[in-house]
């Protein structure tokens, strides 16, 4: 009996997904490799596109993508996967949210261009004419787009990157054909506050007088960050990292999206703020508390400004204001 | 051309502002054709999704109208409602929203006129705007 | 007044456009009809199966290796045949685009050390630390001595996993197992079946012990958090030491293992590839010794004939490095400023300069470590001197940096700052503008941040080590180009497979050369005429 073939691909991505599968080590290299034959994986096979192209449809078992759609050539590389896997599993933040890149969703292409091709002060020369059109290079999309806004995702494995249990869980339950329902996001249901391992330490009130930068803060090992008012975007975000960045004494950015059941992982961050805001301090302390709170866009939103949050609130150049430079 | 009239959604607390409405329209002080009252028990009700969803639904601008401070049926609700406005509308000029579109204002059950007041002022200004009409997605 | 002029200014350019529009139209045809011509024949080609061939012949068309692979990030390369079936160009193109320099903006200037490594997931750490140093900079800190010898670490362990990383897993089947193995072996579970499980293991294992580091002081090995303006988020620990000296020697022997595969496989490689000596210019970061430096120092650059051309604090990088924006091109070449550009080619008086592995040990006086620096000599012998222009010289420089990068673990593992508990600097608000620069793997690395007095920032400026590769790697790819694909020779898979290696010498990191551009070779040949005009333009379509 032939092996099952699994495909791995990359769309507008860091290649941090591909280390994250390269850090199986032996797991990848001598338990999985071994049952799969893996007919598509740029960073380390020579497979080319039309290598993929004759493949039959449905012929590939599952294809693990990773990366969001920036151009119209990834748009292309994801249809072309959804149709010759017959499980897609989105990979990562970028393939699940949008990731850190669709913080380009703040604005427009033309600006993005316009800041590497006009502004930047190493370029040499005056450059009236900005590169662009179509026939160069694969046209930009006009936003950038997570995974599921052009083709059904089976699976969703969160992170930035996906922990390596987390991959190898998924992995093994392929493998195994042992697979939860279409639709399952890995992980945890319930926020990251749940297992964090600094709960124990939670103080019973934790009003926020004002949030902190985190250069402001040299932050105790073992007790709750937002106690010390740092942002921490545990309570909007599902659990199942293994608490990485808190383990390094940093805040949760919330790279595993928001937790099951629950839509708009940066309105429940505000929802989160607003119910520890000091109101037993008075107006004027609650307007401090509000103000203190930098770049809520770029914070609360960071993995997955999706065009559906991006472009919903966004002016139209027609009426209002032109859209804001600053997060 | 007809006239561009603003959809306002008003979310208004049973006990102070809802009230403050009412009185307003026995008073017949007119509120504009486009103004959509809500009403919550308390402002402290109000969550970011709700100013949010307003907003995607069709609303050229919304109202959070409590208690004054120190008079919440609820003790602090109101202030409760102040810090998600206050967050909420940090975000949305983030994201690109006229910062006037979304206001808070404090209106007691006996200030009819005052609510009238507010809310003619808020039409007024989303004239001037116009619509919102988002970039989408 | 306005008005008329304004008419006839427009109907001067419609009479421009009507003429441009029909010479336009005719080329367009014209050009079309060749597209349609190469683009059918190319599919053809492309369609062909692995071992299947196809002949160079009547009629120009394109060769499309797609995608590139065995390297990060997405890219093709073009390679155009004329009627003669001779190479005429070919183009390393990138294919990708995010657009980090703007959508960083407006965003608090201490989270970049979190957002920047999203340009690359295979070198976040250089990021991270080129990050945290402008954040130094950008606060007017510095970090206390613990903290230096953190960040050390983590950056000595980074350097070695990544550089064993592309010696084995991209670029090493190349090397060890031949350009002509077949695609289903060309690569690392090939290489198991070649070296055997018991090497393979101990390349991986020395990859998890270096990582391992990176995740204890960082949280994450990829995107760590631990940088701060003013120091590092937290202590080392017991296992750290134990950690940095396991590494090292797991790395010895790692590295000892690529050097005997490398020497034993030179001969048969450096045969194929006398076409790709490059005598460019060479850059990289130096101690106030003049001994090469990974993470902070001057930079220094040297001519073909290894002689000095600058030394410079990076914060006067825009003095020597300009980026080249052609409106025909999307992605930027940098070169040096004081030389000049002069296009794609080598020499003292062109301003291609070089960065990385090869370009490092060129523009350094030596190596910081004596291991380093004896293999570095061995490397000079062996290549007939000082400096080195072979390209495949890069293999062999980057096992030279992981001896270095050895001793640098073993010497700080014995550094009794680590038990030092200040590891963090006071800061206040940032202001004005911070600029840092580190040696990445694949080249120097410049963060260049500018901010508000709210300490958000309002400027960002990226130069990201692969990218000062651009010129170098277009014109390595076309020299394997041109040597491997003869007229009325079969072109086949392993020897398109050969032009791919000429841009795996870089190891580049597309990712990071595009991260603000849509990265894209030119695929535009402007024919000058004596005067400078340009008398014809030649568009491909991609």
């Amino acid at each position: 009996m032939s092996k099952p073939r699994i495909a791995f691909g990359w769309l507008a991505s860091c290649g941090g997904c591909e280390e994250a599968v390269l850090d199986l080590n032996e797991t990848l290299l001598f338990d999985v490799a071994p049952q799969v034959e893996i007919v598509f994986w740029p960073v380390a096979i020579d497979a080319k596109l039309h290598h993929l192209e004759a493949i039959e449809p449905q012929g590939i078992l599952a294809c693990f993508l990773n990366g969001s759609v920036r151009t119209r050539e990834m748009a292309e590389m994801a249809r072309l996967l959804r149709s010759k896997a017959r499980i897609l599993f989105a990979f990562g933040s970028c393939a699940h949210l949008g990731g850190i890149p669709s913080l380009a969703n703040t604005t427009t292409t033309r600006d993005l261009l316009e800041t590497a091709y006009r502004s930047a002060p190493s370029n040499a020369g005056r450059n009236k004419h900005l590169p662009g059109g179509a026939g160069r290079v694969p046209p930009l999309t006009a936003w950038a787009h997570p995974l599921k806004d052009l083709v059904e995702v089976d699976y969703f494995l969160p992170g930035c990157p996906p922990p390596p249990a987390l991959v190898a869980e998924a992995f093994l339950a392929l493998l195994a054909g042992k697979l939860p329902p279409r639709g399952h996001v890995f992980g945890e249901e319930q926020a990251l506050c749940s297992s964090c391992s600094r709960l124990p330490k939670k103080p019973e009130d934790l009003t926020i007088g004002r949030l902190r930068r985190v250069y402001e803060v040299e932050a105790p090992a073992d007790e709750c960050l937002l106690a010390q008012g740092l942002l921490c975007l545990g309570p909007a975000t599902r659990g199942g990292c293994g608490e990485r960045c808190l383990k390094a004494n940093m805040p949760c950015r919330g790279c595993f999206g928001p937790p099951a059941d629950v839509a708009d992982q940066g309105a429940a961050m505000l929802t989160f703020l607003a119910a520890h805001a000091p109101v037993d301090s008075g107006e004027q302390a609650v307007l401090q508390f509000t103000e203190s709170l930098v770049d809520p866009v770029g914070t609360c939103y960071r993995f997955g400004l999706s065009p559906a949050v991006a472009g919903c609130y966004r002016e139209s150049s027609k009426t209002g204001r032109t859209r804001a430079r600053r997060g | 051309m007809s006239k561009f009239e603003p959809r306002i959604v008003g979310l208004m607390c049973h006990h102070c502002s809802y009230a403050g409405a009412d009185r307003a329209g026995q008073s017949k002080s007119p509120l504009p054709t486009g103004f959509l009252p809500v009403r919550v028990m308390c402002t402290g009700r109000i969550r970011p999704e709700h100013i949010m969803a307003a907003l995607q639904q069709g609303a050229d601008g919304v109202l959070v109208l409590g208690c004054h401070p120190k008079d919440c049926h609820y003790r602090t609700g109101n202030l409760r409602a102040r810090a998600a406005v206050g967050l909420t509308s940090r975000l949305l000029e983030g994201l690109g929203l006229h910062p006037e579109r979304v206001q808070l204002e404090w209106v007691s059950a006996a200030e009819g006129e005052k609510l009238a007041r507010v809310v003619n002022a808020q039409a007024r200004k989303l004239r001037r705007l116009g619509p919102f009409r988002p970039a989408s997605g | 007044m306005k008005k008329s002029r304004g008419i006839s200014k427009a109907k001067a350019k419609a009479g421009a456009k009507v003429k441009a529009g029909a010479k336009a139209r005719a080329g367009a045809k014209a050009r079309a009809d060749a597209k349609a011509r190469a683009g059918a024949k190319a599919r053809a080609g492309a369609k062909v199966k692995a071992g299947a061939k196809a002949r160079a012949g009547a009629g120009t068309r394109t060769i499309r290796i797609n995608p590139v692979t065995r390297l990060e990030g997405h890219g093709r390369i073009d390679i155009e045949l004329d009627r003669n079936g001779e190479v005429s160009r070919a183009f390393f193109v990138a294919l990708e685009f995010r657009g980090f320099e703007r959508f960083c903006v407006g965003r608090p200037a201490e989270e970049m050390p979190r957002i920047t490594p999203r340009i690359c997931g295979v070198c976040p750490t250089a990021h991270h630390i080129a990050s945290t140093r402008a954040l130094d900079d950008l606060f007017e800190v510095t970090p206390p001595p613990a903290a230096e010898a953190v960040r050390e670490l983590v950056y000595n362990a980074f350097f070695l996993e990544d550089h064993l990383l592309h010696f084995f897993v991209l670029a090493g089947p190349d090397l060890v197992l031949g350009h002509e193995a077949p695609v289903a072996v060309r690569n690392i579970l090939g290489l198991v079946q070649h070296l055997g499980q018991e090497a393979v293991r101990k390349v991986v294992e020395t990859r998890k012990v270096a990582r391992a580091i990176i995740e204890q002081l960082g949280g994450k090995v990829i995107h760590p958090v631990l940088g701060l303006p003013g120091g590092v988020s937290r202590r080392p620990d017991g296992q750290t030491r134990e950690l940095a000296a396991r590494a090292a020697a797991l790395g010895r022997q790692t590295t000892e293992l690529g050097l005997g595969l490398l020497r034993d496989r030179l001969p048969s490689v450096a045969a194929d590839r006398r076409w790709d000596v490059l005598r460019t210019h060479y850059m990289g970061l130096v101690d106030e010794k003049g001994r090469a430096s990974f993470h902070r120092g001057e930079i220094r650059v040297v001519g073909p004939a290894g002689n000095e051309v600058a030394r410079f604090d990076v914060h006067d990088y825009l003095e020597h490095i300009a980026e080249r924006v052609d409106p025909d091109n999307y992605l930027k070449m940098p070169y040096l400023r004081q030389v000049g550009w002069k296009g794609l080619v080598d020499g003292a008086d062109s301003g291609v300069v070089r960065v990385g592995p090869l370009a490092r040990i060129n523009a350094a006086r030596s190596m910081a470590s004596k291991r380093a620096e004896q293999e570095r000599q061995a490397l000079f012998t062996h290549f007939g001197g000082y400096p080195v222009h072979d390209t495949l010289a890069y293999h062999w420089a980057r096992l030279v940096e992981c001896l270095q990068a050895c001793d640098r673990l073993e010497e700080l593992s014995r550094d009794p700052v680590l038990d030092d508990p200040c590891i963090r600097n006071p800061v206040g608000l940032p202001s004005g503008s911070g600029i840092a620069a580190v040696e990445a793997p694949r080249g120097t690395l410049v963060h260049h941040y500018r901010c508000d007095s709210a300490g958000i920032l309002t400027g960002v400026n990226l130069v990201v080590a692969t990218v000062h590769n651009a010129a170098a790697i277009n014109m390595s790819v076309e020299r394997a180009a041109r040597a491997v694909i003869r007229a009325g020779e079969v072109v086949d898979e392993p020897l398109l497979n050969q032009v791919e290696m000429a841009f795996r010498h870089y190891d580049p990191c597309l990712a990071c050369a595009t991260h603000a551009l849509p990265g894209k070779l030119p695929l535009v040949i402007n024919i000058i005429g004596p005067g400078g005009t340009v008398l014809r333009r030649v568009r491909r379509e991609v």
